[in-house]
């Protein structure tokens, strides 16, 4: 049975249910099959980081994974991260820092960041490049990717102080 | 690069994804992470009719700590280990080692069954099983059998599990307190597959000599190796800057590395041998004099 078959997840909070063919990766879902096109594929073979999304609070990358291995789970594209009115904290970073050119790899690169600040507010500049390796931008030489990461730390420690009170 | 067609079967049970893969064959692969298949699927370097997704398998998730060793559940990933604090003590080596996986999202869906099942030569956990004499858990049809990871890699992403046979779990024996040990790697950037690799260590007697010396190297043959020449090089010897630099030259000549696009074999072996010089001073904690 390669033919379609559904599987449901929840996708930026809200439930969605796709028909997909096994072979379908979870990248693929969410752009083809939800219009999530913030998502980028690029090398799909899993080195160049565009395509990662968050599942279960794990950065993963989206051409990696079976769009059926993520039944029941939560996942979170760039599109869940703020709108065009509402910018999330990382992407005013990055606007003001200019963290992006072409724009091809900023959707992974925020994803990746934003599990990692939610994980660890605290990262250090270290952490951050290490975790940022995993994830190929040919355009900005990084550093100010690196300095809107870091400036972004601030509203990710405010949240999880919040919700520790 | 889609994935060729196939059918995806999500097993509930241990049980169930083994009769699954026996009832498909050699056409049947498993999968969990995928961190290693997808890429194969994405390039049909595998092309399997039927995937067997073990990733909810329950119990095959844990590290369990022992005086006989650790127990690594084959569905422990990279994220796991580095997040667990115990492995520091409870194995150094490993813990070293497992630092240069992959990248961040790799980490936090590959898994160390996946990765000795797929037996990339220069993957750094095959790597630690062979040096450290590692037994694996493999269950088929068959029942269940126990292989020591260097009888278990048979070539390049070459195994013995046959087709209805899945690794469920990975055992290191006890790391002793006092041992001396480093991991040393090179990759052009920091989790990329290492160009070469070397994970060292010896225990050390009460006159200062080594002994029960393990060196494996990783990325200079078709599968990770240790290095007997080097280990009976290094037993009964107290561990200084000379000793080292004969350890180094012996590693050199006992690797014959293939050219590739990467590096050439020459550059892999002189590589190997900077790492082994680096590995051990490091063991022994001292400063080897600059090379001329």
């Amino acid at each position: 049975m390669t033919s379609a078959r559904p599987v449901h997840f929840t996708v930026n909070g809200a439930a969605a249910t796709v028909a997909v063919e096994p072979r379908t990766t979870l990248a693929d879902a969410l752009r083809n099959e939800l219009r999530l096109t913030g998502t980028h594929l690029g090398c799909e073979h899993g080195v160049c980081g565009a395509c990662t999304v968050i599942v279960d609070g794990a950065a993963v990358r989206g051409c990696l994974m079976l769009a059926a291995q993520a039944e029941g789970c939560e996942v979170t594209t760039v599109e869940g991260l703020g709108s065009a009115a509402h910018l999330g904290a990382l992407q005013l970073a990055f606007r003001k820092h200019h963290a992006l050119q072409c724009g091809f790899c900023t959707a992974g690169i925020l994803a990746t960041a934003h599990a990692l600040l939610t994980d660890e507010p605290q990262a250090d500049e270290d952490r951050i490049r290490e975790v940022i390796s995993g994830n190929l931008c040919r355009c900005t030489g990084y550093l100010p990717i690196i300095a809107a990461i870091m400036e972004a730390r601030i509203a990710y420690s405010d949240v999880q102080r919040e919700a520790a009170q | 690069m889609k994935l060729p067609p196939l059918d995806y079967i999500c097993a509930a049970t241990l049980s169930e994804a083994i009769a699954a893969l026996a009832a498909h064959g050699g056409n049947a692969k498993v999968i969990a992470g995928g961190q290693s298949l997808m890429p194969m699927l994405a390039f049909r370097l595998a092309a399997p009719t039927v995937l067997v997704d073990i990733g909810r398998l329950p119990d095959l998730k844990t590290i369990s700590i022992s005086a006989e060793g650790i127990d690594f559940g084959a569905l422990v990933t990279w994220r796991d280990i580095e997040r667990d604090a115990r492995l520091a003590q409870a194995h150094p080596l490993l813990a070293a080692a497992v630092a240069h996986v992959a990248h961040y999202q790799v980490r936090n869906r590959g898994t160390v069954g996946g990765s000795m099942a797929h037996a990339d030569p220069a993957a750094e956990m095959p790597g630690i099983a062979v040096t450290c004499d590692a037994m694996l858990t493999i269950v088929g049809s068959n029942g269940c059998r126990i292989v020591c990871a260097d009888e278990f890699i048979t070539g390049g992403l070459s195994t013995v599990l046959e087709a209805d046979e899945i690794v469920t779990s990975i055992h290191l024996p006890p790391w002793k307190k006092a041992r001396r040990w480093a991991f040393e790697e090179f990759a052009r950037r920091r989790g990329d597959f290492a160009l070469a690799g070397v994970a060292a260590f010896y225990d050390i007697d009460a006159q200062g000599l080594a002994f029960d010396a393990h060196v494996g190297v990783i990325g200079v043959a078709d599968r990770p190796a240790r290095l007997p020449g080097v280990e009976a090089l290094l037993n009964g010897r107290r561990i200084d800057a000379d000793v080292i630099l004969q350890a180094a030259t012996a590693a050199r000549d006992a690797v014959d590395p293939a050219d590739d696009i990467h590096a050439e074999a020459a550059y892999r072996r002189d590589l190997l041998g900077v790492l082994l010089e680096r590995a051990l001073a490091r063991a022994a904690d001292i400063i080897l004099p600059e090379a001329a």
